[in-house]
C-alpha cells in the first residue's frame, strides 16, 4: 500500500501537446474524401476525350460513365472549393501558414531531403515541418487552387472567359488541369507512404495528438 | 456517344455492334451509380448505403438541379462568346451524335417545314425558302463537346432572338424546346434566357455552304453559350412553352443547363 502512494507522489502529468487542432483534422479528411471523388470522377471524364494515347481502367474511376462522372464531379466539386476556400481563409486569419510553411530555403530543403533519403531525418516534433514538408505542403496548396482555377476556366469558358484567356484558351486549360491532376497525385503517393512510415503523423491527424 | 466505327474485314458491323451491346453494361439507363461504385471509399460518402444506389442518385440529381440555378446566376446575356479568323476553323470539322454518320437523318428541304409551336401569336409553319430569305448573320465559334474536346465551327443564320419577336413568342416564356428528326426523336429544351442570346442562331449554312447532312440539314439551333448537345441538328420543330420537356441527353443524367 505505502510502495503504491509513494509512487503517486512522484508521478507528473504532462497534458498532451496538439499536433493538429481540430478543424486542420476535419478539413483535411473531408478534403481527401472530396479530392478523391474529383480525381475517379475526373479520370471517367477523361476517357470520353483523352488527351494522350491511354485511358484509365474502368475499375478505378467513379461514375460508370461520361453523364454519371460529370454528376459526380460537378457535386463533389462544392465540397472541394467549400472545404478548401474555408482552409485558405482561416489557415491565413490564424496566421497557421507563416507559422507552419515558412521560412522555406533551398539548402533546408537539400539537407533534410538527404537526411530523409538516408532515413535519418528526425521525426520528434510533429509540430514542426521539416523543409521537405513545408516545400510539398506550401506546393500542393498552390496546385489545388490552379487545378480549381483550371476546372474552372474549362466548365465556363465563355462565362468566365478572361481566365480561360489566362491560361491560354479552352484546350491549355484542358492540359493544365489535367497536369495538376498528375501533380495531386504524385504528391498523395509519396505524402500516404510517408504517413504509413511514420504512424503516429497519422495518428496525429485524427485525434490530434 | 458513338464516335469511331471499328471496321474489321469480313466481319457484318451491325452484327458485330449487336453481339457486343449484349456483353457491354447498359450504358444509357440511370443505373451510372451502381456501375460507378467500385470502390469501397464510397462507403465514406456522407453515411449513405452505396448498396442502395437510388438514394446517392437522387443526391447527385438534386446537386445537378442546384447547379442549373447557378450557372443560371453566372449567366452574363451580355457576354458574347469568343470569335475567332475563318483561318482557325477546325478541317475537318468533326461529326458527332449517338449513331454514325452513315446513319444521319436525310431530310428532304423541299418537303420539310419547321412547326412552331406552343406561347406564339403566328404558328404557321415555315418553308426552308422562307427561312432563307430572313437576314442572317455569321459565326466563327468554338464549339465544346461535353465530352472535352472542341472544335471551332463557322455557322450562319438567323438569330432565334428576332425569329422569336417575328412570330409574337411570349419571351417570358420559360423555354423554347426543339424537336429533330432522328429515329430516336432527339429533343433539347432552351432557357429563354439563352434563347435571346444574341449569338444564339437557327443556323442553315456551315462555312459558308448550305448546311451538310453531317452537320444538321436543313437546320441547326448554334448556341455558343452552351455546350454541343445543347445544340440540336435537324430540327423539325420548336415550342416555345413554360413547362420542361425534357432532353434527349438531359434526360439521361447530363446537366440542363450546361452552360459554357
Amino acid at each position: 500500500m505505502s510502495s503504491l502512494a509513494a509512487a503517486e507522489d512522484h508521478q507528473i502529468t504532462v497534458p498532451a501537446k496538439v499536433i493538429q487542432p481540430a478543424w486542420v483534422r476535419v478539413m483535411h479528411w473531408i478534403n481527401a474524401l472530396a479530392m478523391i471523388l474529383m480525381i475517379m470522377s475526373g479520370w471517367q471524364i477523361y476517357n470520353a476525350s483523352p488527351l494522350f494515347d491511354f485511358r484509365f481502367a474502368k475499375a478505378i474511376t467513379l461514375g460508370g460513365w461520361l453523364g454519371g462522372a460529370l454528376l459526380w464531379h460537378f457535386a463533389a466539386m462544392w465540397l472541394l472549393m467549400i472545404n478548401g476556400l474555408a482552409y485558405l481563409i482561416t489557415g491565413l486569419a490564424a496566421g497557421r501558414f507563416r507559422k507552419k510553411l515558412l521560412p522555406i530555403t533551398p539548402a533546408g530543403v537539400l539537407s533534410d531531403l538527404k537526411a530523409a533519403l538516408t532515413f535519418k531525418l528526425a521525426h520528434d516534433d510533429l509540430t514542426v515541418y521539416n523543409s521537405v514538408q513545408k516545400l510539398l505542403y506550401a506546393g500542393i496548396i498552390i496546385v489545388g487552387v490552379v487545378i480549381v482555377l483550371s476546372g474552372l476556366s474549362i466548365w465556363k469558358p465563355v462565362q468566365l472567359q478572361y481566365l480561360t484567356a489566362l491560361f491560354g484558351g479552352y484546350d491549355i486549360a484542358r492540359y493544365v488541369h489535367f497536369i495538376c491532376m498528375s501533380l495531386i497525385c504524385l504528391f498523395l503517393i509519396v505524402h500516404v507512404a510517408l504517413a504509413v512510415l511514420v504512424p503516429k503523423s497519422l495518428r496525429a491527424m485524427i485525434i490530434g495528438r | 456517344m458513338a464516335k469511331r466505327s471499328f471496321l474489321i474485314p469480313g466481319v457484318d458491323k451491325r452484327l458485330l455492334i449487336k453481339d457486343s451491346l449484349k456483353v457491354m453494361p447498359d450504358l444509357t439507363r440511370r443505373r451510372f451509380i451502381v456501375g460507378g461504385a467500385s470502390l469501397g471509399a464510397l462507403t465514406l460518402l456522407t453515411g449513405c448505403d452505396v448498396v442502395d444506389s437510388s438514394s446517392a442518385e437522387s443526391l447527385l440529381a438534386q446537386v445537378s438541379k442546384f447547379n442549373d440555378a447557378v450557372q443560371a446566376w453566372m449567366f452574363n446575356p451580355d457576354a458574347l462568346a469568343p470569335t475567332f479568323p475563318e483561318s482557325a476553323i477546325t478541317k475537318p470539322f468533326p461529326f458527332n451524335a449517338y449513331y454514325e454518320v452513315d446513319d444521319a437523318p436525310e431530310v428532304d428541304g423541299k418537303t420539310w417545314k419547321l412547326e412552331v409551336r406552343g406561347l406564339v401569336d403566328n404558328k404557321k409553319s415555315w418553308t426552308l425558302d422562307e427561312l432563307y430569305a430572313l437576314p442572317q448573320v455569321k459565326q466563327v465559334t468554338r464549339h465544346i463537346c461535353v465530352e472535352g474536346w472542341s472544335a471551332i465551327g463557322s455557322w450562319t443564320g438567323t438569330p432565334l432572338r428576332d425569329f422569336l419577336k417575328l412570330v409574337g413568342a411570349d419571351t417570358r416564356a420559360k423555354y423554347v424546346w426543339f424537336q429533330c428528326a432522328d429515329s430516336e426523336g432527339y429533343n433539347s429544351p432552351l432557357d429563354m434566357r439563352t434563347a435571346l442570346h444574341p449569338q444564339t442562331q437557327m443556323t442553315f449554312k456551315f462555312a459558308d455552304e448550305i448546311l451538310p447532312r453531317a452537320y444538321g440539314f436543313p437546320m441547326k439551333i448554334r448556341v455558343p453559350t452552351k455546350l454541343g448537345f445543347k445544340n440540336p441538328k435537324y430540327v423539325i420543330s420548336m415550342e416555345v412553352t413554360n413547362e420542361y420537356k425534357g432532353g434527349y441527353w438531359e434526360d439521361q443524367g447530363y446537366n440542363s443547363f450546361s452552360g459554357s
